[in-house]
């Protein structure tokens, strides 16, 4: 069957490709465009460590039809860093420690950059509403609870998320 | 392999649906897509609906309706909808529910599915639309009867919306999802109820339970002990004691049937006595 061609912006850059018609976007990202920012963890819905936004919504990519984003503006962890300069949510992730193996690391950055999008100055409880679809296997939450926390209270979500 | 193909109206999805037994519809992703990753689904068509009357809710009156293609996360920023949003919110997390739609939920194999009880407790109609004509309001109870003797519940047309009669007091709708890992988890059960009262007598009282038995099941020996009786003491006593009827939980890498049925009278003690967990 013939592969079908989608177009989309990827963190602000036109990008196109081609997929089978039934292909998820996660594939297109990390094999059609090279964006390995989003993992495949899971491919069940459970992990999230391949979230990104679509249209500014948290979306999971391996779940996403490929298709389903012709014309949508597509945000990865990966177009979250300004050149050398990290976002601020990058910033206190490392500051806090909330990366050990950091596999989980690109979902919850993500998550938690759509959070601070809508919602600058969150309580404690709905920074882990807002990651209680990302699992982290290692540091047990609470360093990752920090760092948004503190991305949150230096402005991250005023300035750039 | 697989075919994807945009339908621009229900009818066309709906007589696309009724014809083709290879055809399968997408909305949100979050079952079919899980299958694709997953190899069990290789061939066929998958149908998505564009028609905007598929993501269309009207929640303003008495009469409800919410288009099967609504997302959880629509259903939460709707606030004549506020009575669902427990039940919305406890539809995985906020990708999932950017994603996760009304139609999708009623088909999501036990454990998931917790909206679905929801609408069950609500006395919810789902309309099916068979060919290219129009759709028929079939109560949720018997299509839910109907998924469990055709499987997956294919073949019955497309799924165009749910309905229901808005609670006249939305303090009367109840819902629980109790899970072991917090804030979110995969249910070992949820329970939902919706409790009119007249004279401080509850009125025909709906309740509703998940992953209780294969598909979400209407609680029939607690409604009967619970109507025109007030709410007391002695009334969740007698409810807690008519649980079990009817309950037929499996055992799942979530819990044992055994564990559903003993901690089952337990929180709908706590529910119907506005306890927290």
């Amino acid at each position: 069957m013939a592969k079908l061609p989608v177009q989309f912006r990827l963190n602000g850059s036109e990008r196109a490709g081609f997929v089978d018609p039934a292909g998820n976007l996660l594939d297109l990202l990390r094999r059609g465009l090279g964006d390995f920012g989003p993992k495949y963890g899971c491919g069940q819905g459970t992990c999230g460590v391949c979230t990104v936004l679509v249209d500014s919504e948290p979306q999971l990519s391996c779940l996403t039809l490929a298709i389903s984003c012709e014309g949508k503006q597509i945000e990865t962890a990966s177009g979250m860093a300004d050149g050398p300069n990290l976002h601020p949510l990058q910033q206190a992730f490392m500051d806090n420690f909330a990366a050990q193996c950091g596999f989980c690391t690109p979902g919850m950055l993500t998550a938690a950059r759509a959070l601070l999008t809508k919602n600058p100055n969150p309580t404690r409880d709905e920074v882990v509403e807002a990651i209680s679809g990302n699992i982290c296997r290692c540091t047990g939450y609470e360093p990752i609870i920090a760092a948004i926390l503190a991305a949150a209270a230096g402005g991250a979500g005023m300035r750039r998320a | 392999m697989l075919d994807v193909r945009s339908c621009a109206t229900l009818s066309e999805a709906a007589g696309i649906l009724s014809g083709d037994r290879q055809a399968l519809l997408i909305a949100g992703g979050t079952l079919v897509m899980r299958d694709v990753n997953e190899g069990r689904l290789t061939e066929g068509t998958l149908l998505r609906v564009t028609d905007p009357a598929f993501r269309q809710v009207n929640a303003g009156g008495a009469r409800v309706e919410i288009g099967a293609g609504v997302t959880m996360a629509a259903v939460l920023a709707n606030r004549d909808l506020a009575y669902l949003h427990a039940a919305a919110r406890a539809i995985g997390g906020p990708a999932i529910r950017t994603m996760a739609t009304i139609g999708g939920n009623l088909f999501a194999e036990t454990p998931y599915g917790d909206f679905t009880v929801a609408l069950l407790a609500l006395g919810a109609e789902v309309v099916v639309q068979a060919g290219y004509g129009s759709g028929r309001a079939v109560p949720l109870e018997d299509f839910l009867a109907g998924r469990e003797r055709g499987g997956a519940g294919q073949a019955q047309g497309l799924v165009t919306a749910v309905q229901f009669t808005r609670p006249q007091n939305p303090s009367d709708f109840l819902f629980r999802k109790i899970s072991r890992v917090k804030p979110k988890g995969i249910s070992v059960l949820s329970i939902a109820a919706h409790l009119p009262a007249s004279g401080g007598r509850l009125v025909q009282p709906r309740v509703a339970y998940g992953a209780m038995a294969p598909v979400p099941m209407r609680a029939r020996g607690v409604e009967r002990v619970l109507d025109g009786k007030p709410l007391d003491q002695a009334a969740i006593q007698a409810a807690k004691q008519a649980a079990l009827e009817g309950t037929r939980p499996a055992t799942d890498a979530i819990a044992s049937d055994w564990y559903r049925r003993e901690i089952l009278p337990v929180h709908l003690g706590r529910l119907l006595a506005g306890e927290p967990r």
